[in-house]
């Protein structure tokens, strides 16, 4: 009996099993198409169609309504279009001094703290590298060790750290090395540690995964050539970590530059980075407008480096 | 010298890797050495000319490693090491990253740059044709110890150990007792025949001892007589291999032993009988010259 209900369910198997193929087939040929569109449709959701919404908003004008900004798009009477576009958002950002400064002073704090994060992590990667069997797995666990506490706490013990009743001042006088406390919370100091201790890891992960992959035989082979440690340093190991300190760099400018928590928290009102400008405009002034464009501002601004990193990047895979 | 600092010394070393700086081109390579030293500019031009000129490589100084290939790279270190006018260069393997046929090319171009430089080189290898080809003297070296130093001649034909009448070349290797040592004969009695030794070897009568011969220096006869006398006995063709320019026998001799026997095939068999075939029985003879005496 199971036999006879086997034999009747193998014909229509086998009528299916050219359909199965010509699915498979079809998707085999199509697979490379497939996973492009895959990144190119998370690129439209969730940067390109989000950029359009700002971009509209940039070019509408404040108005008292629920979203607080006008329509570019209006229907005046007999199906006559009418697209206004208002560039004034964008003309009072670059009038009013404010704005250009906080540009200005923004790009200073993340140049600055780029820099500071590639003297510190520069050696710190290359000491990881360098470091034996055992080191090295902790060292790097270490690294990436302040990524498992939420980021807004580890802001906060900073601000506990760096208070005038804080842990570092309290020491000192206890120690006697100071009478008064030292000056540190809501300064750009604290905003300068706060950065550089944030993103320090985004500098030395990819540096070390750059170093980590140097043939060490380059240095022996310099060596060789009579040429001294300092001398090897700066003609081998320096350029062929290029890509690593430009990957680093970048990791660390682009975020820096429109980071508002760390200038919020622990800068308080006295340093002006433009994310929180961004924010105060956003919501505290409710204008969405003027926040959007400058949103857009900043974007193109964070632009230029990224298509450095590009051509970089281009030059790196042309070579291998 | 283990106390100078790699970049003091005035030797030099091609690396098994090559070691090629990837971001700079051929030239900057060649030239980096000289730079270090402070050689003049031009002088440092023409140098890292003349040297790209020896590995003839001139065309091809504007460009990167990665845009070479594994023959080329290894001339490109080659020429680094040697533009600096060393002492003496220690070559890591230098022909281990190359194909087959490019190595054997290889090797005769490195003796022949060697022959136009004139400078020593000391070249590690763990290839024995590859020693044999380009050394003038070799050492074989053992867990970091001297094995034996000396031509390959010496080493190939006199080889004073086990390890060494192994490791270069192939060798049957048996043993046997020391019966008569003579000024200019050696008598040793094996399993399966006399070996008859033309030249004298300090050794003591009544002693044990291994013997050697290289599977080239066998000749080996169809027969079903069975051979007496010394240097010769009888055997069993076990297996053939044919290898083209030779032939490997492995035959059994009467107490079981296996000894492997290279002829050439100086002649195309025309005909199935001359072959030597799997259990065909035949003779094994060799010159009193052939055995090797071996030491420990």
């Amino acid at each position: 009996m199971t036999d006879f209900t086997e034999d009747m369910s193998e014909p229509p198997q086998v009528e299916r099993q050219p359909m199965n193929r010509l699915v498979m087939r079809c998707i085999q040929s199509r697979w490379r198409q497939i996973v492009t569109v895959i990144p190119f449709f998370w690129l439209l959701v969730f940067f390109l169609a989000p950029f359009f919404i700002v971009a509209k908003i940039s070019l509408a004008e404040l108005a008292i309504a629920s979203p607080p900004f006008t329509s570019l798009i209006e229907w005046t009477g007999d199906g006559i279009m009418t697209i206004r576009l208002v560039f004034d958002n964008f003309v009072y950002i670059w009038e009013d001094s404010l704005y250009f400064d906080t540009y200005v002073n923004s790009l200073k704090i993340s140049v600055t703290c780029t820099f500071l994060c590639l003297l510190f992590g520069y050696p710190i990667a290359y000491a990881i590298v360098r470091s034996g069997p055992v080191a090295k797995p902790l060292l790097l666990f270490a690294i990436i060790l302040p990524f498992w506490t939420s980021f807004l706490l580890r802001v906060y013990s900073w601000m506990g750290l760096l208070a005038d009743q804080g842990t570092i001042n309290n020491l000192l006088i206890a120690l006697g090395v100071i009478d008064e406390p030292i000056r540190m919370l809501y300064t750009e100091f604290a905003v300068y540690i706060g950065i550089v201790y944030t993103y320090m890891p985004f500098m030395i992960l990819p540096l070390y995964a750059n170093m980590e992959k140097l043939d060490n035989s380059l240095n022996e082979a310099a060596a060789d050539l009579g040429s001294k440690p300092t001398n090897t340093f700066f003609k081998i190991t320096l350029p062929l970590t290029i890509p690593g300190i430009v990957a680093g760099s970048l990791l660390v400018f682009i975020p820096a530059t429109g980071e508002y928590v760390i200038p919020d928290l622990l800068g308080g009102g006295n340093v002006q980075m433009i994310g929180r400008v961004l924010y105060n405009e956003f919501s505290r002034n409710s204008d969405w407008p003027v926040a959007a464009a400058v949103a857009i501002v900043l974007l193109f601004i964070l632009v230029l480096p990224i298509m450095v990193f590009q051509h970089y990047q281009g030059k790196a895979a042309e070579e291998q | 010298m283990a106390d100078v600092p790699a970049y003091e010394r005035p030797t030099n070393m091609m690396f098994q890797s090559y070691a090629l700086f990837p971001h700079m081109t051929v030239e900057k390579n060649v030239a980096f050495g000289l730079e270090q030293d402070h050689v003049p500019k031009l002088d440092i031009a023409d140098r890292v000319h003349d040297i790209l000129k020896l590995v003839e490589l001139e065309d091809f100084k504007k460009r990167k490693p990665k845009q070479l290939s594994g023959g080329q790279r290894q001339r490109v270190a080659l020429a680094r090491a040697l533009v600096k006018r060393p002492k003496l260069l220690l070559l890591d393997e230098p022909l281990a990253a190359l194909d087959k046929k490019l190595r054997k090319q290889t090797q005769f171009e490195l003796a022949n740059i060697q022959d136009k430089v004139g400078v020593t080189f000391i070249v590690v290898t763990h290839d024995q044709e590859e020693a044999m080809t380009l050394s003038s003297r070799m050492a074989v070296m053992d867990a970091g110890r001297f094995k034996q130093i000396g031509t390959p001649t010496e080493i190939y034909e006199f080889p004073e150990s086990r390890f060494v009448a192994d490791f270069i070349g192939s060798a049957n290797i048996f043993e046997g007792r020391v019966t008569e040592d003579g000024a200019d004969h050696v008598r040793v009695e094996t399993e399966f025949c006399e070996v008859y030794i033309d030249h004298g070897h300090s050794v003591k009568a009544g002693s044990k001892i291994w013997v050697a011969l290289r599977p080239e220096k066998i000749r080996l006869e169809k027969s079903d007589t069975i051979a007496e006398g010394a240097n010769q006995t009888a055997a069993v063709i076990d297996d053939v291999g044919y290898l083209g320019e030779t032939s490997i026998y492995k035959v059994r001799l009467p107490n079981g032993e296996i000894f492997d026997v290279t002829q050439p095939n100086q002649s195309r068999p025309t005909h199935a009988a001359q072959r030597l075939t799997w259990e065909d029985k035949v003779n094994i003879s060799w010159d009193p010259s052939s055995a090797m005496l071996l030491h420990s």
